[in-house]
């Protein structure tokens, strides 16, 4: 991989940008809601993919992460009339402020040990949201469409029940967090990141403080996840514990598995597809879930790379 | 009632969760020890107990003592067959790579669950506790059927004990477990061995899910509790360290029942939760473990 960004690159992931902005004119609005949802779900999984894909640290405690922003920004909201810029700032802060604490405790563990203890901490979060279920309503959940004030924006007033609005700020959250990921992979940050993911104790051996670096690469990783969580919950309102539970922990590693880990596209391409697969399947069956299992067995068995980083080590060596 | 007896109720209550979560920690503890894999299933083979139990009671009808008797000789049997078939259908494809195991049975948690969801439906549903007598205490009664479950647990966890020390079978697990390339060499069939754990690992969770029906009711959903506090427990008596669980099953057990009983059954399972994550980023082997596990 070169250091610079290639312009083959740049048009390809551009390009996808721009192909979601102009779908909106396209879809029905059936898919328009569901390609907003997918979007800010794909932005998601791009933060988990930092984490898993470019530094190797499976994560099983992301839906901690999403919660805190979902809570983060849903809370002031509903308690402190906040409106949808600040309390999207709240979202992410909070987010951010966890991951700096959980990493500071977690990043030390490594392999199984680092994965149970998210998946343990995780679960921490989700029973807290349940145990403070007097100002969180727990699993029931609150709705807070009617107390989230329309945001204007030079002159323009945006009500956040407009499909328009919600598919355009999920693009805006979607785009500048694939953007901010390929700015990352291709920064000397990122190319620690990978070195850690292929040999962390020659990285280490190098001179380069790999707890630092993981560090930065989980509090990235939830960050960014936090910022969708916060999306969500100002798009779709409705804050619920739900979105604390192992579910949301397991979904972004499915669509980052799918997609291929340690690609840029991949996440993106397997949240769509595992998004509408749920989908169908909801249709037919109430046990619908069982795509996940069957699609996560049949990833492991015999796609390892996910869908990209099977085409890129096929024919696209320079995807990054 | 007083401080005593609450005290008392809460060591009883303690004390048959702490048997009943040796049970199906030891399952998981036996997995990881031997295998070196992370079983993210390890609750729904619990959870297929209880359900299988529920079904067998009513396929045989008539006396719950029958239908119990049963679900506790064929449930286990039936998991341990599903778990053995996963093993050769899936795990030993991926060659138990750690994080490919992981992924495969989270995979397999979501096939079975979902499966049941279909068959069985979405609905808890209670089993008849096979015998029905209370204990009196001074101060208050106490359901008979804990105190069988605990002993019956304490059977099973005793039985195990003596495949492990004194079997052929528990000979090749310990050898395999110690080394598994030196074990082959000596003419141990690792495979199979890995197979027959795994298999074994699952019936014990099954087991201890036919017993804690009774107790509480049979549902889909089910298995993330005991998976989640076999977690804590098998981390902290250190990964692959069966005394080392059985230890963390008690201690993980009676503060859980005092707890509960004093403040509520949340906090008890998030402070645990909490509590277990930091012993493990503070001491990655367990409480219990040797420093390098």
């Amino acid at each position: 991989m070169s250091r610079r960004i290639s312009g083959k690159v740049l048009v390809i992931h551009l390009g996808i940008i721009a192909l979601l902005l102009v779908a909106q004119f396209f879809l029905s609005p059936y898919h328009h809601i569901n390609v907003a949802r997918i979007m800010i779900f794909a932005a998601f999984a791009l933060g988990y993919n930092v984490l898993l894909g470019y530094t190797g640290l499976l994560s099983l405690g992301h839906a901690m992460f999403f919660a805190a922003g979902v809570y983060g920004a849903g809370l002031p909201v509903f308690y402190l009339q906040f409106n949808a810029l600040e309390a999207f700032a709240t979202g992410v802060v909070s987010s951010f402020l966890l991951g700096v604490t959980f990493g500071l405790i977690v990043i030390r563990t490594s392999g199984v040990s680092f994965l149970i203890v998210t998946l343990m901490f995780a679960q921490a979060a989700f029973l807290t949201t349940l145990y403070f279920n007097e100002i969180t309503l727990g699993d029931q959940g609150i709705v807070i469409s009617q107390v989230l004030p329309p945001l204007e924006v030079g002159g323009a007033v945006l009500e956040f029940s407009d499909p328009d609005v919600k598919y355009n700020a999920a693009l805006l959250l979607f785009g500048i967090t694939f953007l901010v990921c390929i700015a990352i992979v291709y920064s000397p940050i990122g190319r620690v990141f990978v070195a850690i993911r292929e040999n962390e104790a020659r990285t280490r051996m190098l001179g380069y403080n790999t707890y630092k670096y993981k560090l930065v690469s989980l509090v990235i990783s939830a960050t960014i996840s936090g910022a969708a969580g916060a999306m969500y919950a100002l798009l779709f309102s409705y804050i619920g514990s739900t979105f604390a539970s192992i579910e949301y922990s397991i979904f972004p590693l499915l669509w980052t598995l799918v997609g291929g880990m340690g690609t840029l596209i991949g996440p993106v391409l397997g949240t769509g597809l595992m998004f509408y697969l749920v989908d169908i399947a909801s249709g037919l069956t109430e046990s619908h879930l069982i795509v996940v299992g069957i699609v996560l067995v049949v990833l492991v068995l015999y796609f390892p790379k996910g869908l990209m980083g099977t085409i890129r080590e096929k024919w696209l060596p320079w995807l990054p | 009632m007083s401080l005593g007896p609450h005290l008392f109720l809460a060591l009883l209550e303690g004390t048959v969760t702490a048997l009943v979560l040796a049970l199906t920690a030891l399952g998981l503890s036996l997995v990881f020890g031997v295998m070196r894999i992370v079983n993210i299933a390890h609750g729904e083979f619990f959870m297929l107990g209880a359900v299988l139990a529920w079904w067998f009671g009513s396929l045989v009808g008539g006396s719950a003592l029958v239908g119990f008797l049963v679900a506790l000789i064929a449930g286990p049997l039936v998991v341990g067959a599903i778990a053995v078939a996963s093993d050769w259908l899936i795990l030993r494809r991926i060659d138990y790579d750690p994080e490919s195991t992981i992924v495969a049975t989270i995979g397999l948690l979501y096939i079975i669950q979902q499966i049941v969801l279909t068959f069985y439906g979405g609905d808890a549903k209670s089993v008849e506790a096979p015998i029905y007598f209370r204990v009196s205490f001074p101060w208050f009664g106490y359901s008979g059927y804990k105190l069988i479950v605990a002993g019956m647990s304490a059977l099973l966890l005793i039985g195990t004990w003596i495949v492990i020390s004194r079997t052929q079978m528990g000979l090749y697990m310990r050898a395999t477990q110690q080394d598994e390339e030196m074990a082959q060499a000596y003419g141990v069939p690792v495979r199979r061995v890995y197979a027959l754990v795994f298999g074994f690992g699952a019936a014990l969770a099954a087991a201890a899910g036919v017993l804690v029906v009774p107790m509480q009711q049979a549902h889909y959903l089910m298995g993330l509790d005991p998976l989640l506090l076999s977690f804590i427990v098998v981390i902290i008596g250190g990964l692959g360290n069966l005394r080392g669980t059985l230890v963390a099953a008690f201690v993980i057990g009676i503060t859980d029942g005092v707890i509960s009983v004093f403040f509520s059954p949340t906090l008890a399972k998030i402070l645990a939760t909490l509590l277990v994550a930091l012993v493990l980023v503070i001491r990655p082997g367990g409480l219990f473990g040797d420093e390098e596990a």
